[in-house]
């Protein structure tokens, strides 16, 4: 053990580990001035101007004055899991991010059951939401807890059982060696990536990707409209911060899981001198997410909410048959060719 | 194998002690100014009626069941695709009577109502 802590795989384990850590929280914390400007565009308004160039140092202003809010506890909460709730949701959140190829070296740890150790890490982000939102002893909060569970549940089959047929055809479970499975092309360049053999699968992983991740058109949970600010009304302070920045970081997560299971994930054309070819990879995969990103923005700033039932309905009656229907198709024509 | 782990673990302490630095810090630099208003359940600036700690619609009982159900099946899905092309059309026979039986199961749930948000 002592010498595996002084050797030099230790040593590049902690960098890489450094290197993501940090590079992830950066990015958490600018996708949300991303956020605000892309929506303040849709609106025909600036978005933050005020603070730095373009209002770049905008997310620093707002992470200081998270630290200095007066950090609330309502007098009948139940304190420990009031308490404990926002860490709870980021925990799982952030920890998805320790198997996530950003590219060839780029990763953590490559496990062999890595599409499924995040499936099983980001489901557990649900109890923070619940404990959150039932530890507060508030009405707006415990509605909004209890609807975004049963919404997340729900979404989150067909989330997995569309995963299902890229698997088949991948027939692995590690992040790396799906990415590596997409490298080749049809007729030499076109790039074979899953998403033109599975579109369906496609579909049905975005659509509940959004749901998953409580965002609108499905954000039933926190609907400003009629629940104030859903689960998290009663948090201040850096626990609201909290709560924000795993909700960001599922965004990247299901975006970075799209891109590595339908878009070839960190594979692109690579030129240039060496240095550049070591790091063009990243730069695609970081290209891709961001695209993804800026849809889930876009559809935030177009497209209406849904009522509940509607929602409920939706994966129930139609995502959930279509991805089986899916592996169905999916399976037999793999069997047969 | 347990070797694969141990980065996860170490990213774990990270992430975890992130979140306690979190809380401490907000809790250190914040202002503490506490009234019986301000420590009231949020219900829009009216006085709170009633408890939060009420009684809430079945319906979200079932959901959690009806979700356990398919979530085993998807769970035994995973291994079966991933070595479905050693499998070949024995995989496929096999897994189509398993989703066969779960359809049925489906479908009976879907006329019984069990699927319905609103009657």
């Amino acid at each position: 053990m002592s010498e595996y802590l002084t050797s030099s795989d230790f040593m590049i384990l902690m960098i890489k580990i450094i290197v993501i850590f940090g590079g992830v929280m950066g990015a958490l914390v600018y996708l949300t001035w991303i956020e605000r400007k892309v929506m303040a565009r849709v609106q025909m308004r600036p978005g933050p101007t005020r603070v730095g160039p373009f209002g770049l140092l905008q997310p620093i202003a707002d992470g200081l004055k998270f630290l200095f809010k007066e950090d609330v506890v309502p007098a009948n909460a139940n304190r420990f899991l009031y308490i404990a709730a926002p860490v709870v949701s980021l925990i799982p959140a952030l920890l998805s991010f320790s198997v996530i190829p950003f590219g060839p070296w780029l990763q953590v740890t490559d496990l062999s059951v890595g599409l499924l150790f995040i499936f099983a890490i980001t489901s557990l982000g649900v109890y923070g939401i619940v404990l959150g939102g039932w530890a507060s002893n508030s009405k707006y909060p415990l509605m909004g807890a209890m609807r975004s569970s049963a919404q997340m549940i729900s979404y989150e089959l067909s989330l997995t059982l569309s995963v299902v047929g890229v698997l088949m055809i991948a027939n692995t479970l590690s992040l790396n060696q799906l990415v590596m499975s997409q490298q080749r092309t049809w007729l030499g360049f076109i790039p074979r990536w899953n998403i033109f053999l599975q579109p369906v699968a496609f579909l049905i992983y975005v659509v509940s990707a959004v749901a998953e991740t409580n965002r609108l058109p499905f954000d039933l949970a926190e609907s400003e409209q009629e629940l104030v600010a859903g689960w998290h009304t009663e948090y201040s302070s850096l626990k609201f911060a909290m709560f924000m920045l795993a909700e960001y970081a599922n965004m990247v997560t299901v975006s970075a899981l799209a891109t590595i299971m339908f878009f070839g994930g960190w594979s692109g054309p690579l030129v240039g001198p060496h240095w550049l070819k070591a790091a063009l990879p990243t730069f695609w995969f970081v290209s891709k997410i961001f695209l993804f990103i800026f849809f889930y923005v876009l559809l935030r700033s177009t497209i209406p909410r849904f009522r509940y039932d509607q929602l409920m309905n939706f994966g129930w009656k139609v995502l959930l048959p279509l991805s089986l229907a899916n592996i169905l198709a999916t399976s037999f024509v793999v069997a047969i060719s | 194998m347990l070797e694969t782990w141990v980065p996860v673990l170490i990213f774990f302490i990270l992430v975890a002690g992130f979140g306690t630095v979190s809380l401490v810090l907000s809790y250190a630099f914040g202002p503490k100014k506490p009234d019986a208003r301000k420590l009231s359940p949020y219900e829009c600036g009216m006085r709170p009626i009633g408890s939060a700690r009420e009684r809430f619609s079945v319906k979200f009982y079932l959901v959690a069941m009806l979700f356990l159900l398919f979530d085993i099946e998807a769970v035994f899905l995973f291994p079966w695709a991933v070595v479905y092309r050693d499998l070949k059309l024995f995989g496929f026979f096999e897994m189509l009577l398993f989703i066969v039986v779960i359809l049925a199961g489906y479908i009976y749930a879907w006329k019984k109502g069990a699927l319905e948000w609103e009657r």
